[in-house]
This record gives structure tokens, C-alpha cells and sequence, in this order.
């Protein structure tokens, strides 16, 4: 069987792989490591602090989506749980104040925090060990050099605004020391937390702890992690003329190329959006065929700004991996 | 004078500034700069409309006409105060004012409304009057009196947000969005919803087609009685009925009364010349002359043998039948000098319509045709308790004066100021009683009207305004005609066809088009004498031979003179109207059928404004719609100018109204200035509402209502008993104009999710969504209740007083476990959290509170704190301590709760769909597109063929689009995107233009076999959460009679086994089940029964034997027992006859 998903007028055909052992009579289709170490390529396209782009060929979908999944829900990072509030005179409520600044990124290596045991009785839950302080201690005051007429509150009050910066990193015990290179910072410093009016103060503490996508969204290290296939178009009959330059227009740009014959080609399918639209043009019927490559992957990893989204991809490789081995040590696998 | 529109000085138009984005163009981009097309723009003629009217027009113009206008004519009918005892002493009431004195220009200070919603206070004014009366021989004039509060409607000329700037509302707190409308009373926000009534003093012509009965029947309305005059047909004869008359009277011998003596007159009036009506009418002459009477005196003396009258002295039966004709038949018309004339001419005219009804059925009319109602507001139902209050108030007063005055020998002269003030109190109370328990009682109709006001609806600003332009019917709702709930061909653009609710009141309560407008009343009098400076020929010159041959005029049903030239008489005078010379408000058309020109001045006829179309072109040309964008115009000067006019829905019958500007034909009169202002303001949030199944439109006028969203912009300063706001609410990525012209926009209730609609996970079934839990952590529909409760620390007359304590501590100081949300002051804290349980309000009632001052001992104080009982905790959001009107101290305490959306959780687009949470899945559960966005809602795509709600459908294709192309696109109703351009811009995007979208599963990673139609849609929580309801008992409170367990969530209530179930349990067989469920955990009872006697006994004892030797224990159910009991009290005695189960 092929390994293309067929993308039709209205549906989508092979979704699924067929290379496992048992579906064919005459083919083995084991897996063999061996194999997989010859085929199994990654290509990177584009990496940076906060987003990356990477292939992922010739792996079965099941391990893509898993490392997708990963990412999404198992990699720890760490986020604002628990919010004290001293004083708070602003519109905002209290909980909805906490909600924000619990989902806001939070520059810290999760790897220098420790789990915190939710037996232990909430005096010695939070140690130096597991737990970052946050404080916000604003208060809103009038400008007195503010321009008369002017109407921008920016302008006319100081702490108007009070964005994901103004929480401060409070260091307890040893926290001087290990922090002291890398000091917690909100990874998106511009964020706005509450707006406040002349006389309103905001005063709190919040304790940042590790946690999991899966426990709440803010513990997720990635705005998303998602892949997409890589797609496929085959033009089975030669397209020219006018009509190849109809086709041009019907995918994204740069897809499809004229050649020096005034026939269509296809330049770089990797880019197309796979929209279909040439699907829907009657002229082109049984000549193009799209498909999509099913165990090539293109990922996209967005990160919060707390890892770099290659961290939080050795991340799920390595939590797949103690899995796996999990599972191998499992009594029942036995 | 055109120009005095243009002229108008800047300064108003800039004011304020919250309209000023309407009046922009925004529709499509289009700049000041653009070219103008008429065609497409038009429709900035309904901002403008709105901004000089407001959504709640209606209510505004009806309490303004009442306080200007109808109090000072009602201050003229009873301005004469006389005294019985004194021929000399007179007071008159000269002028009345609310709000201000004459001395000062300014208004006087009136607490601002947000201050009495705090305070439970009443928003109202004084009234002031200036007098003028007797003191000894002097005349004395007094000004500025006050006889009492009024009640204010807020937003009207009398209230202190009238033309208040945004900054000025924002100071005292009031939401500059908000319609107004509607009166604070002890501090409850209460509407007069508008009534719907049958027209008055109109002749109404029905058919019984069954019985064969034709009958005309008027209501006359004077400012002193209500009655209602028939004339009807029996035996193929015409008689006239009335309520005051003992039995039915021949038509001939009513018209002889009224002086029309001849009978070949009486043919004239009633007939004309047509030979058809004559053979129909000639039987009637029979009866009469069978009766010998003949001349007017001998019909009076018949008539006044025939009343029924309570009266004190007896009069002679002609003087009765004199009265009669005079006052109580047709009581509308007032007989001048005993010329009975007019009246005679208006019997005889409603004769006529019995006979045209009798010659061809289709004669009669319709009483649902809304031209034929006449909508009651504010101002009217207001004027009305104010008459009879001051009436009453008067009343008093000449009693109080006769008294003073009765004693012979008074000291100093009397002054009659002195005692008005006594009764300053009955108008306050009066009108503050009616208003806030909404029943109408007047003495002098013998009115019983309950249920008019309403506590207006603040679940969302929408319901506000929903309410706001509600109607209600006077029809009952018991009954089972369909006529009054059909939609009306009528209603067209005057009420709304979508938004009615379901169920009893389908139909009745209707809710009034996004243009409409309400009369008030206007003078007739100018208006008569215009019509004879037209040519209308008086009708007490007419002769009648002549009378039905020419076209008749009626001004407000009253036959008022003929004209030749009908047509030339009507278009004379609606130039006049056009030109300002008349209120824009009067309408004139013609019927054909009985050749008559019907002008209307009265108050309540629905009308809207149309564009006036001359020699087939629109008279509104691209130079006004210009000069309106850039404030040149305002919508007044489109009436002044005559480009723009009223019509009702009479006269609206009567002209040829063109939808499009290329629909306009030679014929036609009037040009449609939107069409979507067929709906209303609640339809109008609905994006393609006409590509929606009609009923889904009504559903989501219900439900619109329940969303959960901002209220006001003032509404964390409200304090109201329930409140559900949304945290993040948005606007709304389709929108509609109406969206923005009733700012919904500004306050939204909902949230754009993107949404795929496929079934997944089999949890979404019968319209289940899937919610997904990473959009709830991050916001997705959270909401907040905030929940209000009220203490009043009581004076009593011994001088003790309630109090609030501190909080009580354990031995290491800290407060103990019940007191600890409480500070110092034994006040709940703001911001703590308070559990099931905990205190907030640590209050104490003296319990010496009845005890006499003489006798009073140290006061001793027991504690009655106000719990919190909730299965969730809440916080403290606002401790409000202040002193209410009647100086006792009151203290609100507002709880917050935020909720996150669990299952169970009711949502629904604006499509009326739907559906409850049924599972929240997690992010990487999700189906993800190439972009890798997941959805936040997933829909079954079976809530699609059944509903029919294509509109549901493009507002996710043009929702999509918007959010690709960064604009927000419109759904308005006949309008909005168009389909073609949406899809252009997917296709541009790289996406389908089908809106579906190659999805991968989340769960196995491969993709989905089939396309996925993905996309934004705008969704509304609404109020209905599971927290609230969830309910369950194991053990628990009991009735204290029957001692079964107590019914419903707010008691703690069990869940019943009912009869059907009982049934169920009885067919299975399950006879152990049916016992436990019945009788042992319900009302068990164990009882002493006497196996003798066979009745129950106590304590093994028989009290009927006087042994306890047959005494047997059993149990039955308490309710059983009961029963038992209730019968023996009617002697009967029911015995129990008991025997062992297994013989021995």
C-alpha cells in the first residue's frame, strides 16, 4: 500500500498505516530497529527561542502524535498556583486576578524546581526546593506632570497599567544563589495583568510550583505543539497554457511552477496549504491528484517562553522513553 | 425654515460623543469622502432615528407628554376646590410643575438614581402646584406647593440623566448604555410594560357568521367613564345595546330620540340612496310604528322607561331618557344645549356598518389589525392613577375644610394652606404603591388592573432591553383562539415577527420593531378647523339626503363633515403635514369601501418613518445622506424638510411602500428606509437571521435574554439580588447593524469558539457539546454570580435597637471557625471566602424589644446571625452600610462566586441551538488542524438537518473569514456579507472555500476521513448551571404534617417516587422496593391499633375499650394514620381489622 492519504473532492482516503506485522500474508513488516535507524530522518527548518519547525520522516504516526501529545500535556513547566492577596482595591476580583497571573509564562528552568508532595500538611508544603515566589505590589497614583487635556490614563496616572513585568521575583532560602544567574522573569514581560485608577492598590504573593499541561493549561510549556503532513501533489497528465496558469493560482505560492514548455509543474509542495481549491474546478479533474505523505511530519512547536521548544522536545522524547521503560519493567509486559 | 435644521449650533451634535461612531460610516469602509448611494445608505437614516429618539422612545415621549402636558390639563378638569358649608371660599389650582420651582430656573436637587438602587430608595420629584384661594375676603395665590413625590422615569425631561455627558453619568455612577425608561421604586428597578388595547371610541364592526349576528360596537373613553355601546342585529332587526339600558332598543326609536323624527330622514342617514341597503333596513320602521311612537318625546319617555339607574332622587322617565342619550349612550361625544344631532349622525353611521355588514360580510373588521389597537404606556396608565390619586387628594381636602370651616366661631380665619400638606402623603405612597406592586386600581373606572409593572430584568443588558420594548396583551391567556397569536400581515415593521415567547403567551406578548414610534395624544380642535379651511362641510350643515353621497370625514372616529374631493382633501392635507404646519404625528387615509377620510390625533398608534417618494424618485437624495454623515442633518430636519414622514399603520395601508429603491414604480408613495427594522431589538443579534428556520429565530429570542454576559458598564458598582456577569466577554465576530446600534457590541454576552462540528466521544449526543478543558483554564466561558443580601438593623419603640457584635475568639485569640470571614465589626470582610456555614453578618435583636420604656432592664441581646448555606463557598465582593429612606439602618452584603464551565453547563449559539455540556475533553484529545488549532467547541452535526439553521452556517463561514482577513464581518438580517466574498477570502487564506478543514485526530494522530467544518461561532452561556440546581438527599428535613419528606432543592427536598413510578415498581412486582420507597423512607409511624375496637390507641392503651389487652404494634404510613383521623373528626370510623399474616 502507499504511504500517501489521498485528499479528495470530499473525503480523505488511507488515513491509516498498514505496516504491521499479520496484515499482509507475504510481508513481515516487523519493526526492526536497524531498518528504522537507516530511514528515520529529521530535518530542521527553522529553529529559534520560541518556535520550531522540524520534519520528522519515515515514523509511524502513533510516535509522532505521542511526542505531540507530550509536549502538550506531560512536559512540567512551572506556573503561578497559588495566589495570596494582602490587599486588592482594584475592579479586578480577586480570583480573576489570580486566574491571569497564573497564566502567565514564567521564565524558570523547571528542572531547578522539585515536585511538591500534596501529602504533607500546607506549613511545609512549600519549600525553597519546590517553590518560587512572586510578588506584585503596586499603587496607582496621579501624575502631577501630566499635561492639562490630556484624557490617556498612561499618562495621567503612574502603575495606570499593570503588566506581567511588575511581578517581581522574591528568592527564598538558597533560591540567591541558584537564581542568581537567571532570576524568574514573566517570559512575556508586556502582558496585561490590571488596570488601576488613582488611590486602588494591588498588593500579593503568588507561589509558583511545577505541574503539567495536563493538570491545566498554564502548566503547558507550548502555546501549541502540533504537525501537519507533508503534502503531495501529482500531476498525472501535462497541464499547459492558460490553464496551468489557472493552476498556479489554486495553491499557495510558489507550489506550483511553469516550466519553459508552459507546463505546470509542482515546485515545492511543502509549502501548499492543501486547500482543495483546484479540486473543485471541473478542468483539472483527473489531472492532479493531491495527497498528503503519511509518515512525513512536519512539526511546529511554539513555546511559552519558559524552554526552547527543542528542549521541550527532548523533554517528551525522554518522558516517551521512561514510558516505555515503565512499561517494559511493568509485571504485566512480563 | 428648512434651514433651521442646518443651522442647528454644533455644540449639540458633539455632545454626545458615545453616538458618534453610529453616524460614521462604517458600513463597508466607506469615508466621508466616498460617493454617496442613496440606495446603500439610506440606512444611516436609522442611527440618526435612534439617536435622537433612543431605543425606549416610546416610554421616554409618553411620561414627558404626561408631565408636561396631561398633568396640566388634568390640574384644569379638577381645578376647583368649593366647600359645602362656605358659598365663598374657593381654591384653584393654577399651574403644576414636577421637578422645579417657579422661582428657581434650575431643577431641584433629586438624589441620583444609582444612590436610591443602593439605598432602596424611590428616584422620584416633588410636585409642585401654585393655588390660588379665599382667606377670609382676601384672595391669596400661593406658589410652589408641594403636594407630593412623583415617581421618575429615568432618561425622561425630568431626570437628571437627561443630556447628561458620559463623564457627568460616570460620576454619579449610571451606565451611559443604559435605555432608561423605567422608575426606581424602594429601590427596585420596575417597568410599566406597554398594554395592548382594542382603539377607543372607534366603531368596530364584527360578524357572527353562526349565529347570524352583526353587531358595531364602540368603547367610549372619557376622562370620567368607560362604557360600551352596540348597535346589534336580532331577528334580522337593529336595536341598540347598552350596559345602562335594560334590554335592546330599535334602532328607529334611538334616532327618533336623538330628534331625527322622520322616518324617510332616518333612511337618509342610515341608508343613503342604495336601494340594496334600504330593503335591508326598511324592517326596522315596523317595530316601531307597531309601538306607536312617533315623535322624540315618546321615544325619550321609552328609553327612560328602560334604564337601569341607581340615582338619589327620582327623576321623570323623559328626563331619564334625556340623560341617557345625553351622557351614557356614545358617552365620548358631549351634547351641547340638548342637540342630540351629532349623535344621532353617529348611530346612525354605525347603523350604516351593521347594514353594509348584513349586504356583504366582508364589511366587517378586523380586531386584530393592528391599526385597530392602540398601545397604553407609561405616561397614560401613570395619568390615570394621578387623576383618580388627586382626586381622592381633593376630596380630602374639601372634606378637612368643610370640617374646619362647619365650626361656627373660629378664632382666626382659616387658612387653607395649612391643611393641603396633611394630605401631601396619600399622592407619594399612592403612586409608589401602584408601581412597585403593579396593581392599577381606579376608583372612578372600577379598574382592577394587576401585573402591570415588571422588575426589570437585569440578567443581561439585553433582557433589559428586551423588556424594555415588550408588549403585553389584555387578552387572556387561558383562551384558545389563535387569532390574537397569529403574526399580523399588519405588524409589518411595527412589531417585531420573531420575538415572542413560547408557550401561554405565544403571540400575546409581542415586542415593538427596531423604528417604531408610539403617538401621544395631539388637540383635535386645530385640526377640525384645518379640515374645514380644506373644504370639509360641517357636518351640522350637511342636510342628509346629501350625507352619503360625498366622501365623509371622521377625525378620530367621530363623523366631523363630508367633502366632494377626497382625494384632492387628503394629499392638501398631508402637504401640510409634510410641511410642518401639523404634528408629524397625525394620519390621514381614505376607505374606500365606506367612503370616509379617517384622521387620527389620539395617543398609541403605532407608526414609523418612511421615505417619501415623489414622481417616482426618492425625495431623500445623496446631498441630505451627506449632510447627514457629517452632521449637517439630524433626523428631524429629514421630517422639517418633508423627505421623511410618520405613517401609521392605517395610513401605511393606504400607501404603495417600495422595499428597494429599484422597486420604486411610478404608483409608488413611500420608500422603505431598512428593511431589517421588521425585527426588533432582541432579533436583531441574530447574524442571517432570513436564512434561519423562523420558530429557531423566536427560540433565540428567548434564550438571548438568559445569556450570560456584561450587564452595564456600572455593573460592578450594582448591588442587585442576582447577578451573572461573564468574565471575558467579546463581541461578537459576525455582527449585525442592529449589534452596533443598540450597542451590544459595547456590552456583549458570549464568546467567539471555534468550532468543529463533528461527533466525538459519543458525550455529545441530543445536542451535548464537548467542551475543551484548555480554552475553560484559560478563560473559556467563566462566569461570576454575584448574589445580594439584605439586613435592617430595626429601631424598636423602646428605644433598643438591633446591633451588629464583633466576632468571638477561642483561646489562642483567633476567631473561631463560624466568625472567621468577619472583622472587628462583625461584618463579613471584604475579599474573604465564606463557607457553608460561616457567619457574615454577626447580627443581635434586643429580647426585651417589646417591653414598655417604664419598665425596661439592661437590654439583653440574642444573636441571629446571617449563614451562609451553599454547597460552594463564595467571597465577600462589597459590604454596604447605609440608611434608607424611613432612617433605619440597612446593611447589603454582596457575595461573589466565579464559575468555571463544568458538564452540565447550558450554552447556545445565536441560532436558538442549544445544548448542554457533556464532556470537557482534554487539549491533546482534540482534533487539530495544520495550523494546530484546536477547537474550543465540538457541535453534532445532527443539531443541522432538523433546525434548518443555514444561518448558523454562514455566520461560521463569515466569522472564519473575518478572523483570516482581520476584519469583522456582517450578518445583518437582508444584508450583511455576502457568501461569495467570504469564501473568496478562505480561498485566499490557503483554506477551503467550503469552510471545512483536513482535521488529524488527537487521539491516534492520522486524519480524519472526512473534511471537518471548522470555525468561529459566536456562542452565549446561559444562566441555567448545574450548580444551582444540583441537588441530592439522603436524610433530611421533613413536612411538619404529614411528615413525609419536604419538596423541592431550596427545602432540602427528596426526589418523589411518583405515581408512574409507583406503577412501574407495582407491574414488576418489586412489593419490598414499593414498601421501602413509600413507607419506610418516608413517613414511617408506628401506632398502638386495637384489635378490638379496630381504631388506633397510644401508649398500648386503648382509649375506645378502656384496655390494653388487644393492643397490637404496627406500622403504617403517617399519612395513613392521618387519614384515619381526618375521618374520625367527620364520624366516620375506620377500623382496622387485623389478622396474622401465616395462620397458625
Amino acid at each position: 500500500m502507499s504511504n500517501i492519504v489521498g485528499i479528495e473532492y470530499n473525503r480523505v482516503t488511507n488515513t491509516t498505516s498498514t505496516d504491521f506485522p499479520g496484515f499482509q500474508k507475504d510481508e513481515s513488516a516487523a519493526w526492526d530497529v536497524e531498518d528504522f535507524k537507516k530511514s528515520f530522518d529529521v530535518k530542521i527548518t527553522s529553529l529559534d527561542e520560541r518556535e520550531a519547525n522540524f520534519d520528522l520522516m519515515r515514523i509511524d504516526t502513533s510516535i509522532a502524535n505521542a511526542f505531540r501529545r507530550i509536549m502538550i500535556s506531560e512536559v512540567p513547566s512551572v506556573a503561578a498556583e497559588y495566589v495570596y492577596f494582602f490587599n486588592n482595591t482594584s475592579v479586578i476580583q480577586d480570583e480573576v486576578l489570580a486566574h491571569r497571573i497564573g497564566l502567565t509564562p514564567l521564565k524558570v528552568d523547571p528542572d531547578m524546581l522539585s515536585w511538591i508532595d500534596p501529602s504533607l500538611p500546607e506549613a511545609e508544603k512549600f519549600t525553597d526546593e519546590n517553590t518560587i515566589v512572586l510578588s506584585l505590589n503596586v499603587k496607582c497614583t496621579r501624575n502631577p506632570d501630566a499635561p492639562k487635556n490630556c484624557t490617556d490614563p498612561k499618562i495621567l496616572y503612574h502603575n495606570a497599567h499593570i503588566y506581567a513585568r511588575d511581578l517581581k521575583f522574591e528568592p527564598q532560602g538558597k533560591q540567591t544563589n541558584t537564581f542568581a544567574k537567571n532570576p524568574v522573569v514573566p517570559a512575556d514581560p508586556d502582558i496585561l495583568l490590571a488596570k488601576l485608577r488613582p488611590g486602588q492598590e494591588i498588593s500579593l504573593r503568588a507561589h509558583c510550583v511545577l505541574g503539567v499541561g495536563s493538570d491545566h493549561a498554564k502548566f503547558s510549556p507550548v502555546s501549541t505543539a502540533s504537525y501537519r503532513l507533508m503534502p503531495h501533489i501529482n500531476i498525472t497528465q501535462p497541464i499547459t497554457g492558460e490553464s496551468a496558469k489557472k493552476l498556479v493560482g489554486m495553491f499557495s505560492p510558489g507550489v506550483i511552477d511553469i516550466d519553459g514548455n508552459g507546463a505546470a509543474y509542482v515546485k515545492d509542495a511543502r509549502h501548499d496549504t492543501v486547500s482543495r481549491e483546484v479540486l473543485r474546478h471541473e478542468e483539472f479533474e483527473d489531472k492532479i491528484k493531491l495527497g498528503r505523505v503519511r509518515d512525513h511530519f512536519i512539526f511546529n512547536v511554539e513555546s511559552t517562553g519558559a524552554m526552547t521548544p527543542e528542549e521541550i522536545f527532548f523533554k517528551s522524547v525522554r518522558i516517551l522513553k521512561n514510558k516505555a521503560e515503565y512499561l517494559k519493567n511493568c509485571p504485566i509486559s512480563q | 425654515m428648512s434651514t433651521a435644521g442646518v443651522m442647528r449650533p454644533q455644540a449639540t451634535v458633539e455632545k454626545d460623543s458615545s453616538f458618534e461612531p453610529l453616524l460614521k460610516p462604517i458600513y463597508k469602509g466607506k469615508k466621508l469622502t466616498d460617493e454617496i448611494n442613496t440606495a446603500e445608505d439610506k440606512w444611516n437614516l436609522l442611527p440618526a432615528f435612534l439617536k435622537v429618539k433612543g431605543l425606549v422612545k416610546q416610554h421616554l415621549d409618553s411620561f414627558n407628554y404626561f408631565v408636561d402636558t396631561d398633568l396640566k390639563k388634568i390640574i384644569k378638569a379638577n381645578e376647583l376646590i368649593l366647600s359645602d358649608v362656605d358659598p365663598e371660599f374657593y381654591l384653584k389650582y393654577v399651574d403644576i410643575r414636577v421637578g422645579y420651582k417657579s422661582s428657581s430656573s434650575s431643577k431641584d436637587y433629586i438624589v441620583p438614581p444609582h444612590e436610591c438602587r443602593l439605598r432602596d430608595m424611590t428616584y422620584s420629584a416633588p410636585v409642585y402646584v401654585d393655588i390660588e384661594y379665599t382667606r377670609g375676603r382676601n384672595i391669596i395665590m400661593h406658589r410652589d406647593v408641594e403636594i407630593g413625590r412623583m415617581p421618575i422615569m429615568l432618561r425622561s425631561n425630568k431626570c437628571i440623566l437627561n443630556g447628561a455627558s458620559e463623564a457627568q453619568m460616570a460620576k454619579i455612577n449610571e451606565c451611559p448604555l443604559d435605555p432608561g425608561g423605567y422608575f426606581i421604586v424602594n429601590g427596585t428597578e420596575k417597568v410599566i410594560l406597554v398594554q395592548e388595547q382594542l382603539s377607543k371610541n372607534r366603531i368596530i364592526v364584527e360578524a357572527d357568521e353562526k349565529k347570524a349576528i352583526v353587531q358595531a360596537s364602540v368603547t367610549s373613553s372619557t376622562h370620567e367613564r368607560k362604557s360600551k355601546t352596540y348597535v346589534i342585529t336580532k331577528n334580522e332587526k337593529i336595536y341598540l345595546k347598552h350596559n345602562s339600558i335594560a334590554e335592546e332598543v330599535p334602532i328607529v326609536l334611538v334616532l327618533k330620540a336623538c330628534g331625527v323624527v322622520s322616518d324617510l330622514e332616518i333612511m337618509q342617514l342610515v341608508c343613503g340612496n342604495d336601494s340594496s341597503y334600504q330593503d335591508i333596513f326598511a324592517i326596522n320602521f315596523e317595530e316601531v310604528a307597531k309601538m306607536k311612537i312617533y315623535t322624540q318625546q315618546q321615544a325619550l319617555e321609552y328609553i327612560g322607561s328602560k334604564v337601569k339607574t341607581i340615582r338619589r332622587q327620582k327623576l321623570t322617565t323623559l328626563q331619564e331618557g334625556i340623560e341617557a342619550i345625553a351622557t351614557t349612550v356614545i358617552a365620548h361625544l358631549t351634547v351641547e344645549a340638548l342637540d342630540f344631532r351629532e349623535k344621532a349622525l353617529y348611530i346612525a353611521v354605525m347603523t350604516r356598518r351593521v347594514v353594509m355588514a348584513i349586504q356583504n360580510p366582508k364589511m366587517v373588521d378586523d380586531r386584530d389589525y393592528v391599526g385597530n389597537k392602540r398601545l397604553e404606556l407609561a405616561g397614560q396608565l401613570m395619568s390615570l392613577l394621578f387623576e383618580d390619586l388627586f382626586k381622592k387628594f381633593n376630596n380630602d381636602f374639601k372634606a378637612n375644610i368643610d370640617k374646619v370651616l362647619k365650626k361656627p366661631n373660629r378664632a382666626m380665619e382659616y387658612d387653607a394652606l395649612l391643611s393641603i400638606n396633611v394630605h401631601s402623603n396619600n399622592i407619594t405612597s399612592g403612586l409608589n404603591r401602584a408601581i412597585s406592586t403593579g396593581n392599577w386600581s381606579l376608583k372612578r373606572f372600577k379598574m382592577e388592573r394587576a401585573g402591570v409593572t415588571h422588575v426589570l430584568s437585569r440578567l443581561s443588558y439585553i433582557s433589559a432591553l428586551g423588556m424594555m420594548t415588550r408588549i403585553s396583551s389584555q387578552f387572556e391567556k387561558s383562551r384558545k383562539v389563535s387569532g390574537p397569536r397569529a403574526l399580523q400581515p399588519s405588524q409589518f415593521g411595527m412589531l417585531c415577527t420573531s420575538d415572542t415567547p413560547e408557550g401561554e403567551a405565544c403571540g400575546l406578548v409581542k415586542n415593538l420593531a427596531l423604528m417604531t414610534h408610539i403617538t401621544t395624544d395631539d388637540e383635535e380642535e386645530p385640526i377640525k378647523k384645518l379640515c374645514y379651511l380644506l373644504g370639509v362641510e360641517d357636518i351640522s350643515v350637511v342636510d342628509s339626503d346629501s350625507l352619503h353621497l360625498n366622501y365623509c370625514v371622521y377625525l378620530n372616529g367621530t363623523i366631523v363633515g363630508v367633502i366632494r374631493f377626497a382625494t384632492k382633501f387628503v394629499s392638501h392635507f398631508r402637504s401640510l403635514r409634510r410641511s410642518g404646519k401639523i404634528s408629524d404625528f397625525i394620519s390621514i387615509y381614505t376607505n374606500l369601501h365606506q367612503k370616509a377620510v379617517h384622521i387620527a390625533t389620539d395617543g398609541g398608534r403605532v407608526c414609523r418613518p418612511l421615505i417619501i417618494v415623489t414622481g417616482g424618485e426618492s425625495r431623500v437624495k445623496s446631498e441630505h445622506l451627506q449632510q447627514l454623515l457629517n452632521g449637517g442633518l439630524q433626523f428631524d430636519d429629514f421630517l422639517k424638510l418633508g423627505l421623511v414622514e410618520y405613517l401609521d399603520v392605517n395610513e401605511e395601508n393606504d400607501s404603495f411602500i417600495a422595499l428597494y429603491e429599484k422597486n420604486i414604480e411610478p404608483r409608488t408613495t413611500h420608500l422603505e428606509i431598512e428593511p431589517f427594522t421588521v425585527l426588533g431589538a432582541v432579533a436583531g443579534l441574530i447574524p442571517y437571521p432570513h436564512h434561519n428556520q423562523s420558530p429557531r429565530n423566536t427560540y433565540q429570542c428567548a434564550m438571548g435574554k438568559q445569556a450570560i454576559g456584561a450587564i452595564a458598564y456600572n455593573q460592578f458598582k450594582r448591588i442587585d439580588t442576582l447577578l451573572y456577569l461573564m468574565i471575558y466577554p467579546q463581541q461578537p465576530m459576525v455582527k449585525t447593524k442592529t449589534i452596533e446600534l443598540i450597542d451590544y457590541d459595547k456590552i456583549p454576552a458570549g464568546q467567539n469558539a471555534t468550532v468543529a462540528v463533528m461527533s466525538y466521544s459519543g458525550y455529545d449526543i441530543e445536542d451535548a457539546l464537548v467542551l475543551n478543558k484548555s480554552s475553560i483554564d484559560r478563560g473559556f466561558g467563566r462566569c461570576e454570580t454575584r448574589r445580594k443580601l439584605t439586613t435592617v438593623l430595626k429601631r424598636y419603640p423602646n428605644h433598643t435597637q438591633d446591633m451588629v457584635g464583633g466576632m468571638r475568639v477561642d483561646e489562642n485569640g483567633d476567631p473561631i471557625w463560624q466568625h472567621r470571614a468577619l472583622g472587628p465589626d462583625g461584618l463579613g470582610e471584604v475579599g474573604m471566602k465564606v463557607e457553608s456555614g460561616q457567619i457574615y453578618v454577626n447580627k443581635s435583636v434586643p429580647t426585651n424589644a417589646s417591653d414598655s420604656v417604664l419598665t425596661q432592664t439592661q437590654a439583653q441581646y440574642r444573636e441571629t446571625p446571617v449563614v451562609y448555606r451553599a454547597p460552594e463557598p463564595s467571597h465577600i465582593d462589597q459590604v454596604m452600610m447605609s440608611v434608607s429612606e424611613n432612617d433605619q439602618a440597612l446593611i447589603k452584603v454582596l457575595l461573589r462566586q466565579n464559575r468555571r464551565p463544568e458538564l452540565g453547563d447550558k450554552f447556545s449559539s445565536r441560532h436558538g441551538q442549544k445544548g448542554v455540556c457533556g464532556i470537557i475533553v482534554n487539549h491533546e484529545d482534540l482534533p487539530f488542524n495544520d495550523q494546530g488549532i484546536v477547537p474550543d467547541i465540538i457541535m453534532n452535526p445532527h443539531g443541522f438537518p432538523s433546525r434548518m439553521t443555514v444561518g448558523k452556517m454562514m455566520e461560521l463561514l463569515s466569522g472564519k473569514a473575518g478572523v483570516l482577513n482581520g476584519t469583522l464581518e456582517y450578518g445583518t438580517c437582508f444584508g450583511g456579507s455576502k457568501l461569495e466574498d467570504m469564501t473568496d477570502i478562505l480561498i485566499k487564506n490557503g483554506f477551503n472555500y467550503s469552510g471545512k478543514d483536513m482535521l488529524y485526530s488527537g487521539i491516534t494522530g492520522e486524519c480524519l476521513q472526512a473534511y471537518i467544518f471548522f470555525g468561529p461561532i459566536y456562542y452565549q452561556k446561559l444562566k441555567h448551571m448545574v450548580l444551582d440546581k444540583m441537588h441530592a438527599r439522603a436524610r433530611g428535613p421533613r413536612a411538619v404534617l404529614t411528615r413525609q419528606p419536604t419538596e423541592g432543592r431550596s427545602r432540602d427536598g427528596g426526589l418523589r417516587l411518583g405515581e408512574m413510578e409507583r406503577d412501574c415498581v407495582i407491574a414488576y412486582g418489586a412489593s419490598q422496593l414499593l414498601l421501602e420507597r413509600l413507607m419506610i423512607s418516608s413517613d414511617a409511624f408506628e401506632v398502638d391499633v386495637c384489635n378490638n375496637c379496630g381504631l388506633m390507641g397510644y401508649s398500648g392503651w386503648c382509649t375506645t375499650c378502656k384496655s390494653a389487652e388487644h393492643i397490637v404494634k404496627m406500622t403504617i404510613p403517617y399519612a395513613a394514620k392521618l387519614l384515619f383521623q381526618e375521618l374520625l373528626s367527620m364520624n366516620i370510623a375506620p377500623r382496622l381489622k387485623l389478622e396474622d399474616v401465616f395462620e397458625q
